[in-house]
Parts: C-alpha cells; structure tokens; sequence
C-alpha cells in the first residue's frame, strides 16, 4: 500500500470525483447562514443584557422580547437552511461515491488477469464496498459536522472579534498550544488505526480458514491449535483498538485543556479590560457564550479527524487500484476487427514470464490453422495454461507477438476479439443465477426456445428435462448445485450460444462422473466442429481425437504432430505421458 | 431479518445492554461514573460562568476596580473544573472503549469456538460469507451502542442534576427546562423510530452490492473471456444507484433532525432571556443566575445527543445480537467418549446398518453395511450422488449416521475420544483445504509427534517432495491463503502428506488426487498400498479402482453389491455400465 500524504490523497481523490464539487459554494453558503444562527443566540444575550436588563430604566421585558423574536426568527432560518445544507450535501457526496463505486468496479474488470490474480479477492471487493463505504459514513456523520464546524469557527472568530479583539486573541493563543499536541497525536493515531486495520485484516482471515476449513480442522483433531491462533489474532485486534482509543484521548483531552484557559483568560482579561471602560457586560458575557461556540468545532474537529483518517486511508486504498494501469487494455478505437472467417493463429518466437518470475514460456514459435482441433498437453506447470491465456489476450506476452489470421492481438478491439476468440475456463464458472440466465451472459439477447434448441443440438436436451425446473433451474452459488460436470456441460452451452471461431478449451482436472462425461464428450465434439478449436488437454481421448498434438515441456515446445506419429517416437515426453495414461484406464 | 415494532426493539436493545453491562460491571461503572461527574461539571461550570458575571464583572465594572485575589480564584475554579473535565473524560472515553472492544473479543471468542465445535453438517447449512459476518460485523454491530452508552448514562444524570439545580434557583425558569427536555427526549425517539428502517434498507442494499461485487470478481474470468465488462457494470450500477438512494434517504431524515437539535436549546436559551428578565424585573432572581441559567441551556445541547446516539445503534445492534446469539446457541454438537483404540497397525473399518439423511431430507443412505478387513484397500464406486461422500464423512465421524453404526477394530466410533479418533484415521478431502502458513505447518499442524523427518517422508509419499524442495524456502515456505501459490495437484498432495503424517491406521482418499496427473497418481497411489494402512478409497478412475483389494458398489444410497473388481464386472450390469461408460468417455 501507498503511504501518500493525506493532502495529496484528498487532492487527488477530489479530481477523481469532480461531482464533489458541484454546487460547493451553494452548500457552504448554506452552512454558513446555518452557523450564522448560531451566533444569533449569543448577540441576543449581548443585546438582552446591554439593552434590555441593564437598561436606562431597569430590566425591560419589551426590549428583550424584541431581541428573542428577532433571535427566534433567525434560528428558524438556520433551521431550515441547516436542512437545505444536509440534504443537498448527502446528494452531492453519495452521488459521487456511487459514481467512484462503479468506476472502481470497471477498472477491477478491466485490469489484466495477472493483476486481477494478485489481489485478495476479498481485498478486491472491499474496494467497492467496505473502503467507499469508510468515506461515504464519514461523510454521512463526520463530514457534515466536520463542515459545519468550520463554518462555526470562521463565524465565532468573526463575531468575537467584532465583540473584542483583544480578547479574541486571548482565546486564539490559549489554543495555540492545544493545535500542536493534535498535530502531533494525529500522526501516531494514523499509525495506530493502521494497526487497528491490519489486524481487523488478520482477524478476519483467520476467522475465514476456520470456517472454510472446518472439515480438515475436525477431520485432524487441530482445533486447539486453531482456537489459538484464533484467540491470538482477536486479542491483538483488541490491543491496537485499545491502544488507538488511548492516543485518540490524549489528544481529545488537549481540546479540553485549551477550553478551560480559553474561558479563564478571557475572564481575566474581559475583566482587566472592563475595569478600563473598553467592554460592557453584555459584551464580556456574549464572548463567554462564543467561545464555547469556538470550542465545540474544535473538538469536533479533533474527533471527526480521526474518523476522517480512516476515509482517507479508504480512499487511498481506492486510488491505489485505480492507479494500477489495465496493462492488457482494450486499443478501443484505435484497434481494428479481426477479419471475417475462420480464424488462424500465429505465435512468433513468444516468451512469457511474471513480473520477477523465471520464464514460464520460451521462444513459442508456431502456427496453427483454421478450423482445425488442437491438444496441448504437459505436465503440470509446462506452460500449457499460459499459452491458453497468451492465445486469449488474458495476457501479453513478455517478447514476441501472437497473430489472429495475421492480425497483432494487441491491436485488436475487445469488442472484436472477445465476441470471436472464446474460453472455456477450467472451473466453468457460473453465477448464482437460472441456467437459463447463465447461458443468456454469453448472449443476452437469445429467446428460450433458441437456449432449449442449443441445448437439443448438444445432444443435452433430455439432461435439462431432467433439471427441476429446466432452463430455469436456480444453479446455486458459483453454480454448487450442480456437480462439476453438470456446471462444464452448462459453461460449454454458453460457450456454444457465443458461437466462437475460435475455442480455446481449459480441459477440468477433476474427475467427472460417467454418465456426465459421455454427455460432456458428445457436447464437446459438436461444440468444437467448424472452428479452430485449442484445447489444453487432460485426457488422453481430447489429445487422440485432435487433429494435431502439441506437446510442451518446461515452457517449450517439444513436439508437434498428430497423435499416432508422436506416440510412435520412441522416449519422446508424448510417449510417455501416453503410456501412464493407458496404465490409468486399463 | 428481525423486525418488529420501534418499541419491541427498544426493549430488546436494552435487554442487549443489560447482558453488556453484566459482562463487564468494573468498566462500565468507571466509565459511566466519569460522565455523570463530567454532567456535574458542566452544571457546575455554568454556575461558576454565572458567578463570576454576577460577583466578579459586574462589580468590577461598575466600580471600575478589580480585586486580584478574586480574578485568581476565578481562573483556579476554571482551570480546576477543566482538568477534573478531562480526568472525567478519560474515565468515561477509556472505560466505554475498552469495555466495547472486551466485548467484541469475547464474543468473537465465543463465536469462533462454537464454528470449531459445531459439526461439518451444521456448517454446510450456512454460507460461508454469513459465518464471517457472524463473528465480525454482527459483533461488531451488537456493541456499537456501547461506545455512546456511558456518556448517554451521564446525560440521564446530568438532567436530573440540571433539573434540580433549576428548580433550586428558580421555579418558573425551571419550567423551561421541565419543558425542553422532554422534547429533546421525544425528538430523538421520533428520530430512531423513523431511521431504524432506513438504516436497515441501506444496510440491506450494502450487503447486495457487496455480493454482487464477490460474484462478479469471482467469476473475473468468464466476465474478461467473454468480455461483459461493460454489461456487468450496468449490472453493479443499478445497485449501486439504489444503494445511493437509501443512503440519500437516511441523510434527508438526518437534515431535518440535527438541525432541530442544535435549535431547542437556543430556544431554551431565549425562553430564559425572556422569562429571566420578568423575573429579574420582579427581583425573583439576580443576575447571576439568570446568566447562569442562560449558560447551561447552551451546554446542555450536546451531550443530549448521546442518548440518540444509543437508541439509533440499538435496532442494528439487536439485529447483530440475535445473529451472533443464533450460532452460540445453535446445537448438534458431536460428543465424545473417553475410549481409546486399543492396538497398533492398520484398523479394521466396519459399516453396520448405517441410514442417514441430511436434516429433513430424503435418505441419503440406507442400511449400508461393509467392512474394510485391516490393511486392505477398499474402493467405493457408485454414480454422482449415490452417497459416497456421505459415507467418507461418517467414517471420519465428521457427521454420525441415523441409525446404525460405524466402527474401527469394533469399538463403535462415538466411544472413542476426540484425540483417539483423530489419532487413528486420516482424510484427504476431494477439495484440498491449505492453512496459510509454511509447507511444514501444513503437514505437521502442531502435531507434537511429527518432526521434520516425518514430514518430509510424508511429502515424499505424496510424491510432493519434489516440487517442495523447488520451492524458495523448501518446508519454511509460505503458502499463503488456501494455497494460492500452489497448483490445485500440488495442494492435493500437500494435503495428502497431511494425511500420511500421522500414521493413520485408516486413511479415507475422496476423490483426492483427482488435479494430480495420471503418472503421479499411479505413483501415489501404489507407495499408499505399500504402506499398509487399511484405506477407503472413493474412486472415479479405473486405475484407481483396479487396484482395490474390493469394491463396494453403490446406488442411490444402498449397497448393491460387494466384491472385486472382476467379480462385480461380471456380476453387475450396472457397474460394469458405470466404469465402461467412463472407459468409453476417456478414451
């Protein structure tokens, strides 16, 4: 994480969302007739002592009356300008945030797997949740009296200086000191809550292993040592709470401090400087009434910064993501479309490697034509997963270029590319959704019966009869309510309906049971005809009845060629993959 | 979700206070005793305000004269109740923070030991995401009204004090306050009432564009492949929109409330100008109290707002309470017994007339009865839900059967104690679960018995050892969360080292080396019948299943058939169309 300074993250967080700044000056002038209110009450004391009590002719209820209706009618302007003031700022601040939400959440999407992977998914969520949520709260509570308080505090000042400056400086100087302890508190509180959220992080991670894990946890009789760890991270959660609540205090208690020689050094100065005719009662009285209106912003200010910290430290974890560039981007205008037809494939001496990494890809050199069936296979971590991401734009290779029917992939629209080159990933991820709604993600615009006629040509017809509620069976979370060769069969209708000329199949490793596999086998031969067809391949029965067999070890390819060629080289690595595999079925 | 009427969540609010306070009496009574001593000092200041306006200014102004003596008692008198101030804040901030932060780790305590009690049967009931907000945003919500509670006691009595102290300087201003303060009362229900729904809509529309987001990102890489960024964004937008609106809607509600807030008491304020000057006029009180008077209306205003503070917490804390009292309370725990299991070696596993079912529903298993003789292997083969998993489970006793029993060397399983059961059996599940710690961590698992050397023959068991000495810090790497690092092979075979550790005397494989490659399970899975444990397998490839010592074939819950291989080949139509279909499919 970034340790930008505050300033420069508000700075920046505030370009991001301009909309925070539309009709600012309209809402601080609200703020300011409200705080304008405010004051009111003071000045009808100054005016009620002076005037109507300590009068010419003894205490005159008229006066007074006067002043209170003048006040009275001035609250319920502040009132309802305090009201204007809120509701226009919740509209103004959430609109944005909102905005910021789903900002966020594009550039997520848009940030290249390699990016994508790197982050915690729960850390990636969080950034549209948890961290816009931080700012949005702060202002919802903070913010607000965070806003008013400065109005406060502009307007007290004013008006105490109008009242006395001498004693306005007074006041002035006894917070002087109490402004350098906050300053010096705010920066150990900033590290204390950073503590406070690391550790919440911890917490919750090890919370998670104890619920995902329960199973192995009972299963290996470990729970006392998961209990502990448990406990260790709970009790070190609350220590950093404790210890942040302990400095938030002591620079609280600072405020407080500054109070109370605020009010006795204007007690003795009012009085020295009465005693000299400069100030009348009503004067010295209003100004005891007005710094405490100087006050309570300053302790306000004091608590609301602590909160705001957190805000700042959500957005700057916001700003962070937005800052890492979608290095696998879309050329959008500037790209062009792949032409039209059935797609070849080209790798031109490609390298691939992680940032850091050792090369997991070297020197691919090779085409592949169209409308014909390829099986990639290797053991795992060869690098046959990453040709599959490579040859899907998931990623860009580290040297050398990878064509689409001699079209640079980089310098194809997504628009193009992600609508003719489809992956099949491992998992067959599906969402918590209707088959039907799962299907429809490819192509949203498909009928039902076009979805059943899909299914039909798949030969999967009497499989969603089966289903309880057909095309609109509920699928469950990450489609769990399937087994996994029921959420393949359903991912390879999607990938149908999308109606590729290029499939790029990420075989699953996990054992399907048979009845589906048939299913799957059927459904995967039809899928593949006509279209240039990759698959990286598991099962020996993809790598025999593909056209050609491309066959990589440790990030290089060794061999290529059809399947009965290369298992008859003998001692080639093909060969003996085959063989364990025969050993495995036989 | 729990709703209900304004006043049902009030009472059941306090009810959650009430059991916080009994939780932790010292630290309450600390806090709550330093706010109702900071109430006294705020009265308290007003009056001294009052006085040194009434004895020291006016007197000095009129006779143009100061007497030194009393300006230094005036500032020692201020500066004494500032410092007593901040000492009665310190009590009161301190004591309400810890106190809230106690609470939230003893029940997170509590919440995560019942996870680590509670049967895997109870566990799959619920969510995972629900679990995690069990044990930190529910707690968390179920003492939020703790950090405001004492400063809201101290209020309660600072009105009382404020009250009395009226009505000692005089009845009619008195009345004023007999007048405000209820309304300010009255003003903060009537705010918590109508903001409760609100908060909770908003809170509502928070945990949805939260799931979505989880299900997007989860799914980055069919949203990416397919390239539905922009749809997907369209999808989140909608919620986010209403999310907006609630959000909108909870702060229109907030602009009419602080406002009117910070506005009672000035009016309090000018009813005592007013009303003070009649009875100034007509010598019912001096100066000085009328001043003082006016004084206290202005500082009354804000520790008011505690109370509001509290009640507006309360029906999000009622709401996280009953979640978080819903697991400590939930049952089906698994006892166990005192008995060890006597002997050495591989363990004989007998299934006798087991039936089980899932909660309320359809049988799962049905009079399963099988023996896994000492040092075999034995294979479970059987379609998609014939109840292989189960039947792993209950040899585990993860979850106990319905009726029936399952037992190792005869003593039934629910006789024998926690550490007994763990010692004697082993489990690779068919999804491997990794501990974020290093590659020794996860095979030993503070296990006391395992050291190094049994480690590192347990990864080479596994076939792991290879790919372990690659990694940077060969044992002392890192894994990092579930594994992340690691392919989903070499994670099952992490996990299956686990298993092999601690020598069971029988290990059950589910579907466990399924994301390995054929070679290496081969390799896997004869060192394994060398080893000479007795082993369950639930099996899938004919490798695997060839190499039983027999086969119990299942459908739909029952036994159909026990034998070898071959046997079951020829005997049992069906079986021999469950593996040649997948022979056909692999082929």
């Amino acid at each position: 994480m970034s340790e930008a300074g505050t300033f420069d993250t508000v700075r920046r967080g505030l370009s991001l969302s301009p909309e925070l700044r539309s009709g600012l000056a309209g809402t601080v002038g609200l703020a300011v007739l409200q705080m304008s209110g405010r004051v009111a009450v003071p000045i009808a004391v100054q005016q009620g002592i002076d005037h109507g009590i300590n009068g010419p002719s003894g205490p005159d209820p008229a006066v007074v009356a006067v002043v209170v209706a003048l006040t009275l009618a001035a609250l319920a302007i502040s009132t309802l300008c305090g009201y204007l003031m809120t509701r226009r700022l919740f509209t103004v601040s959430e609109t944005a945030l909102g905005g910021l939400r789903s900002r966020t959440f594009r550039h997520i999407h848009d940030l290249s797997m390699l990016h994508q992977q790197s982050e915690r998914r729960g850390s990636m969520v969080s950034r549209v949740t948890g961290d816009v949520d931080q700012i949005s709260q702060f202002l919802q509570t903070g913010g607000v009296q965070l806003l008013l308080a400065g109005g406060q505090l502009i307007v007290s000042t004013v008006v105490m200086f109008a009242y006395s400056w001498q004693l306005t400086v007074v006041v002035l100087l006894s917070f002087g000191p109490a402004i350098g302890v906050i300053r010096f508190f705010q920066k150990r509180l900033a590290g204390a809550y950073r503590t406070v959220r690391e550790r919440t992080g911890v917490m919750l991670g090890a919370v998670a292993e104890s619920v995902v894990g329960a199973t192995v946890i009972r299963a290996f009789g470990v729970s006392g040592r998961t209990a502990r760890r448990l406990d260790t991270a709970v009790d070190d959660l609350r220590t950093a709470q404790q210890r942040a609540m302990r400095t938030s205090v002591l620079s609280f208690s600072s405020g407080e401090i500054s109070a109370g020689l605020a009010l006795s050094g204007v007690v003795v100065a009012g009085v020295l400087l009465g005693v000299d005719g400069d100030l009348t009662v009503g004067r010295l009285t209003a100004f005891l009434f007005l710094v405490t209106l100087f006050i309570q912003p300053v302790q306000i200010a004091t608590e609301q910064l602590n909160e705001a910290q957190n805000a700042v430290a959500g957005w700057r974890r916001i700003l962070d993501v937005l800052d890492v560039d979608p290095d696998v981007a879309d050329p959008d205008d500037e790209g062009v479309e792949l032409p039209a037809g059935p797609l070849s494939v080209r790798f031109d001496d490609v390298s691939f490697r992680y940032p850091g990494g050792p090369m997991v890809l070297s020197d691919v050199d090779l085409t592949l034509d169209a409308r014909r069936k390829y099986a990639v296979v290797g053991e795992t971590g060869s690098g046959k997963t990453t040709f599959a991401k490579l040859l899907t734009r998931l990623m860009d290779p580290a040297e050398g270029t990878v064509l689409l029917s001699g079209t640079p992939l980089t310098g194809v629209r997504f628009s193009s590319l992600r609508s003719r080159v489809v992956m099949v990933p491992q998992d067959g991820f599906l969402f918590d959704a209707t088959v039907a709604e799962n299907i429809r993600f490819a192509e949203p615009s498909l009928t039902d019966d076009q979805l059943r006629t899909a299914f039909t040509e798949l030969g999967l017809g009497d499989w969603l009869a089966g289903l309880p509620a057909g095309l609109e069976t509920a699928v469950g979370e990450r489609g769990e309510s399937l087994s996994v060769g029921e959420r393949q069969l359903v991912a390879l209708v999607r990938a149908y309906v999308a109606d590729p000329d290029l499939l790029v199949l990420d075989e699953a490793t996990s054992a399907v049971d048979p009845a589906t596999e048939v299913r799957l086998q059927y459904a995967l031969d039809l899928v593949t005809r006509g279209r240039t067809t990759v698959a990286i391949a598991h099962r020996l029965s993809t790598a025999e009845s593909a056209d050609e067999v491309i066959v990589v070890d440790a990030g290089r390819v060794v061999q290529r060629g059809p399947h009965a060629r290369l298992v008859a080289e003998p001692d080639s690595i093909y060969a003996k993959l085959y063989a364990s595999w025969l050993e495995q079925t036989r | 979700m729990t709703s209900g009427t304004g006043n049902d969540v009030l009472v059941r609010g306090l009810r959650v206070l009430g059991r916080a306070i009994r939780t932790e009496p010292r630290l309450f009574t600390i806090s709550a005793i330093g706010s109702s001593f900071f109430g006294f000092l705020i009265i308290a200041n007003s009056y001294v305000v009052g006085a040194v306006i009434g004895r020291v200014v006016v007197p000095a102004f009129s006779e143009r004269r100061v007497s030194s003596g009393g300006l230094a008692l005036t500032c020692a008198v201020l500066l004494g109740i500032s410092g007593l101030r901040v000492a009665s804040i310190w009590a009161r901030r301190l004591g309400a923070g810890f106190m809230q932060f106690r609470l939230q780790a003893r029940y997170r305590r509590a919440v995560t030991r019942r996870y680590l009690a509670l049967p895997p049967e109870w566990h799959q009931r619920h969510a995972t995401g629900t679990l995690l907000s069990n044990a930190s945003s529910d707690v968390e919500a179920a003492f939020a009204p703790i950090a405001p509670l004492p400063f809201a006691v101290g209020t309660i009595v600072m009105i009382a004090g404020a009250l009395v102290a009226l009505f000692l300087t005089d009845w009619v201003l008195a009345l004023v306050g007999v007048a405000l303060f209820p309304a300010l009362f009255a003003l903060n229900f009537f705010y918590s009432r109508r903001m409760a729904p609100r908060q909770i809509h908003a809170q509502r529309m928070r945990a949805k564009v939260a799931a979505v987001a989880h299900e997007s990102f989860d799914g980055a890489l069919v949203v990416k492949t397919m390239g539905r960024e922009a749809d997907e964004s369209r999808r989140f937008g909608v919620f986010v929109t209403e999310l907006r609106d609630a959000l909108v809607a909870v702060g229109r509600l907030r602009g009419v409330f602080d406002p009117l807030m910070e506005s009672l008491p000035s009016v309090g304020t000018l009813a005592v100008l007013l009303i003070g000057t009649w009875r100034l006029q007509s010598g019912a009180i001096t100066v000085t109290e009328l001043i003082s008077v006016a004084f206290l209306f202005t500082v009354l205003a804000f520790p008011v707002r505690a109370i509001g503070w509290v009640v507006g917490e309360l029906p999000r804390s009622v709401a996280g309470w009953e979640r978080v009292q819903a697991v400590l309370a939930a049952e089906g725990d698994l006892s166990y017994g005192t008995g060890d299991l006597p002997g050495t070696g591989p363990a004989e596993l007998r299934f006798d007339r087991v039936d089980y079912r899932y909660a309320d529903g359809p049988p799962v298993l049905s009079d399963v009865t099988f023996t896994v003789p000492a040092g075999t292997t034995v294979a479970l083969v059987g379609a998609t839900g014939s109840g292989k998993s189960t039947i792993a489970a209950l040899a585990m006793r993860l979850v106990d059967p319905e009726s029936g029993s399952v037992s190792l060397d005869d003593v039934k399983l629910p006789d024998l104690s926690a550490p007994a059961l763990a010692a004697a059996t082993g489990l690779v599940p068919q999804i491997p679960f990794v501990f974020d710690d290093t590659v020794r961590g996860n095979v030993a698992l503070d296990r006391p018995e395992i050291d190094d050397d049994a480690v590192r023959a347990a990864l080479r068991l596994a076939q792991a050892e290879g790919f372990v000495s690659a990694l940077p810090d060969g044992l002392d790497t890192e894994v990092g969360e579930r594994g992340t690092s690691l392919s989903g092979g070499q994670r099952q075979r992490l996990t299956l080292a686990r298993a092999l550790a601690g020598r069971p005397r029988l290990l059950v494989l589910d579907d466990a080396t399924s994301a390995v490659d054929p070679r290496v399970e081969a390799a896997i899975l004869g060192a394994l019948r060398e080893s000479g444990t007795s082993l369950l397998v639930v099996a899938y490839r004919r490798a695997s299943i060839a190499l039983a010592d027999l086969v119990v074939y299942l459908h739909q819950g029952r036994v159909v058939a026990t034998g070898t291989h071959t046997e079951l080949m020829d005997s049992q139509p069906g079986y021999r169309d469950l593996v040649t279909a997948y022979e056909k499919a692999d082929q």
